[in-house]
């Protein structure tokens, strides 16, 4: 008996050894050559160094090959490792687990901080990026910079705007609305004619999407610094934030707009088959729409500026947006980051985002151009969209700082809303549930409230 | 179950006494290729399964925040999961779901079982294929599916409840989500329970049936005084699945949560929980903790449901 239990006990250890040699000696390793098999691209210089890139951009192969073409000393390994927060929770593991993380990784702005508290992205002043500063939207590289240190080179913004159904609102004879009352006022006025729609959604699940309808307000959620990583100032239930939200509440109540989830099937047929007459939307949102199917043939689309609280003092807010970071597992950091500021850093390349992915760059030289500036929309009946709307918004938008615990947040403002809109709580009591809940998770998780 | 193993245990308690007292190298040697057997499933076993287990063990010792590092901290992490608020209503949730989901497959899998046991034509054949079919689709795939039947813009619900004027029921509202969940796990698992009793049930002597019969019995009271209680023992091994799987409820309301982010918190089951902890919010030690106490909680209440049918099972 006694040396059964020894032999397997032998089996345990010499098993354990043999896999924490594994671990390792994987991870010093990070990306680099040996991942080579699977990149979704083919490399075309097979010789040159490569470097890993996640991303999930549509149209992004045909990005990596012109890259790959064009450079000879560095080749882009790609892969599409899920959108959003599929990609956070695969690059989450690997930082636990010290391997299997990219070199260079696409990251909406917001999640940043969530990643640099855990030591996980690498600061690239180090690495020449306060040169190309000048080549991005303040805004942007403000959201991807925390203090002095840069931890993302910015590629696309989402400032917000209004996309709304004309033929409705002719039909029901509502005036474009240009601030939130006049939006009331249409809503009213489209559910008095009749016709089944209302004029737009307003999910619990918006997450970024509601946060930037408090920004619009004047509220500032988080105050934090990757500098002072210990200490973060939590306000998500300030006068603005109030404001916006009773207003919605109260929409709600009167049945003005509806509640559904967004980004699931349901809520993208109604997107597009009249039950929404406006998509408040960001620069992303009209690709967004052209790829939904079920559309109603005789629908007409047109952009305007999103609404505003004061119309004589206009404020701009972004939704979503993404860069490019570059991780601590990355071998090679000063080519990573090369990588990393190169993929969308000229014309040709950017240019190829747009057409092909309908980004909105935060890529100066072709956000600010001409062409940019006066490329007509199709689907708009040829309206410049960017310049009637979209340039205005990104030019006027600032910045915001996120949380390092920004999907925490996020989840918590979902719960939040939800009670509200099942009329368990009013908006000011949500939004004091939910800094209750933000400062207790803060607390438990070791920071210091400022 | 019981008769198999006695013999079998009764040899292995010999090998011993025959080693004592001539070591004969020919089973030492036999006992060596035993080991070299079992080695390729004692290694994978051990690498996917107890090795993961201790490393979990260990890390649910030790605290890791956002803010401050990594220390150990000993049972601080179980002290705190079952004093969470929130671990205990998910807790709650799923005793909820124990106490109507359980059942209600027992009366489906038990009810459809007697019924295709008293038949012997195609049709019986037929409907227990049909029955055991939810089984075969994949919980995922199964759950995405009804996602869809529940959706009031591509279900069948409004069309249904329109033929007579009624708006349908939201399937994916809070108030209806408990209902919505147990019809899908019932519809998935209802077949498999009753795979499992129809073998129990083909298992009786006939000659039992026909005893029954001549003294008088009718088809109901065959069923209910000689059919069921000689399938007991099956009836506690599948309640004993039912109630595992329900206790560790996951995927389904994982999977509705993309279509019912508001109705199914990221908490809704312990987990749900243990889920989101680690991978959403990266708290991978508490995550450990959860794990443990939910994996404690399930032993607990396995134990005892052994225990209090341990004449039912036949294990006393």
């Amino acid at each position: 008996m006694k040396a059964k239990f020894l032999a397997s006990a032998g089996i345990v250890a010499a098993t354990a050894v043999a896999l924490t040699g594994c671990s390792g000696g994987n991870g010093s390793g990070g990306g680099g050559g040996s991942e080579a098999a699977s990149c979704t691209n083919t490399i075309v210089n097979a010789e040159a160094p490569q470097v890993t890139v996640w991303a999930w951009y549509p149209a992004f192969n045909e990005v990596v090959d012109q890259f790959n073409n064009a450079n000879d000393d560095v080749q882009i390994c790609w892969t599409n490792a899920g959108q959003g927060n599929d990609e956070y929770t695969k690059f989450s593991t690997s930082i636990e687990s010290g391997s299997g993380a990219p070199d260079v990784i696409q990251l909406e702005s917001e999640v940043l901080p969530s990643f640099t508290i855990r030591d996980a992205l690498v600061d690239l002043t180090e690495y020449g990026a306060d040169d190309v500063k000048d080549n991005y939207a303040e805004g942007a590289w403000e959201d991807a910079s925390s203090g002095d240190s840069v931890y993302a080179i910015p590629v696309d913004g989402g400032p917000m705007g209004m996309l709304y159904r004309q033929d409705l609102f002719d039909a029901a004879g509502i005036e474009v609305p240009a601030t939130w009352e006049e939006f009331e006022v249409a809503a009213q006025k489209l559910k008095d004619s009749g016709n089944g729609a209302v004029i737009a959604d307003f999910p619990t699940n918006g997450r970024a999407f509601n946060q930037a309808l408090f920004a619009q307000a004047g509220s500032v959620p988080f105050d934090y610094d990757s500098a002072n990583p210990q200490e973060i100032g939590i306000e998500v239930n300030d006068e603005g934030a109030k404001k916006v939200l009773e207003y919605w509440n109260g929409l709600v109540k009167d049945g003005l707009v509806a509640t559904d989830d967004a980004f699931t099937a349901d809520y993208n047929t109604k997107l597009v088959d009249g039950s929404y007459a406006v998509y408040l939307a960001a620069a992303w949102g009209p690709g967004y729409l052209q790829g939904l199917s079920d559309a109603d043939p005789d629908a007409i689309w047109r952009a305007a500026p999103l609404p505003q609280w004061d119309a004589a003092d206009p404020v701009q807010v972004n939704w979503g947006g993404s860069t490019f970071a570059v991780t601590e597992q990355a071998s090679d950091k000063e080519l990573s980051a090369r990588v990393a500021m190169e993929i969308f850093g000229s014309d040709e390349q950017m240019n190829l985002g747009i057409d092909k992915g309908a980004l909105f760059p935060s890529y100066a030289p072709v956000l600010e151009s001409e062409e940019f500036a006066n490329k007509e929309y199709e689907f708009f009946g040829g309206q410049q969209i960017n310049k009637d709307v979209f340039l205005d918004a990104a030019a006027g938008y600032e910045g915001a700082t996120f949380s390092p615990f920004q999907n925490y947040a996020y989840d918590q403002l979902t719960v939040q809303i939800y009670a509200m809109v099942q009329g368990e709580k009013d908006a000011g009591q949500a939004l004091d549930d939910l800094q209750a809940s933000l400062e207790q998770y803060a607390t438990e998780q070791g920071f210091t409230l400022k | 179950m019981a008769t198999t193993t006695a013999p079998s245990s009764a040899h292995r308690a010999e090998a011993p006494s025959q080693v004592k007292h001539r070591p004969d190298r020919s089973y030492r040697r036999r006992q060596r290729w035993g080991w070299f057997f079992v080695a390729p499933f004692a290694v994978i076993f051990l690498t996917f399964l107890i090795l993961p287990l201790v490393f979990a063990f260990r890390m649910s010792l030790f605290t890791s925040t956002l803010a401050t590092g990594t220390r150990f901290v000993g049972a601080d992490n179980y002290l705190k999961a079952f004093t969470d608020p929130i671990f205990l209503e998910g807790l709650g949730t799923v005793a909820r779901f124990a106490l109507i989901m359980i059942p209600a497959q027992m009366i489906v899998a038990l009810l459809a079982a007697l019924v295709l046991d008293n038949l012997a034509t195609w049709a019986s054949k037929f409907s227990r294929l049909m029955i055991f079919i939810p089984y075969a689709v994949p919980v995922v795939i199964g759950a995405l599916m009804w996602g869809f039947l529940y959706s009031p813009r591509f279900g069948p619900a409004s069309s249904i409840f329109g033929l007579f004027g009624l708006a349908a029921p939201e399937f994916l509202a809070q108030d209806n989500i408990f209902g919505s969940l147990v019809n899908i796990v019932t519809w998935q698992w209802a077949g498999y329970y009753m795979i499992i009793i129809y073998a129990a049930l083909r298992g009786i002597d006939p000659g039992i049936y026909e005893a029954a019969v001549l003294d008088g019995a009718s088809d109901r009271q065959i069923a209910w005084r000689i059919k069921i209680p000689m399938i007991s023992s099956s009836m506690v091994m599948v309640v004993i699945f039912a109630l595992i799987g329900t206790l560790q409820f996951f995927t389904e309301p994982q999977v509705l949560r993309g279509v019912a982010q508001g109705a199914i918190p990221t908490s809704y089951t312990p987990n749900m929980y243990a889920f989101s902890l680690a991978f959403s919010y990266s708290q991978f030690n508490y995550a450990s903790a959860i794990s443990f106490a939910l994996g404690i909680v399930v032993f607990v209440f396995s134990f005892l449901f052994l225990f209090l049918t341990r004449k039912q099972s036949g294990l006393k």
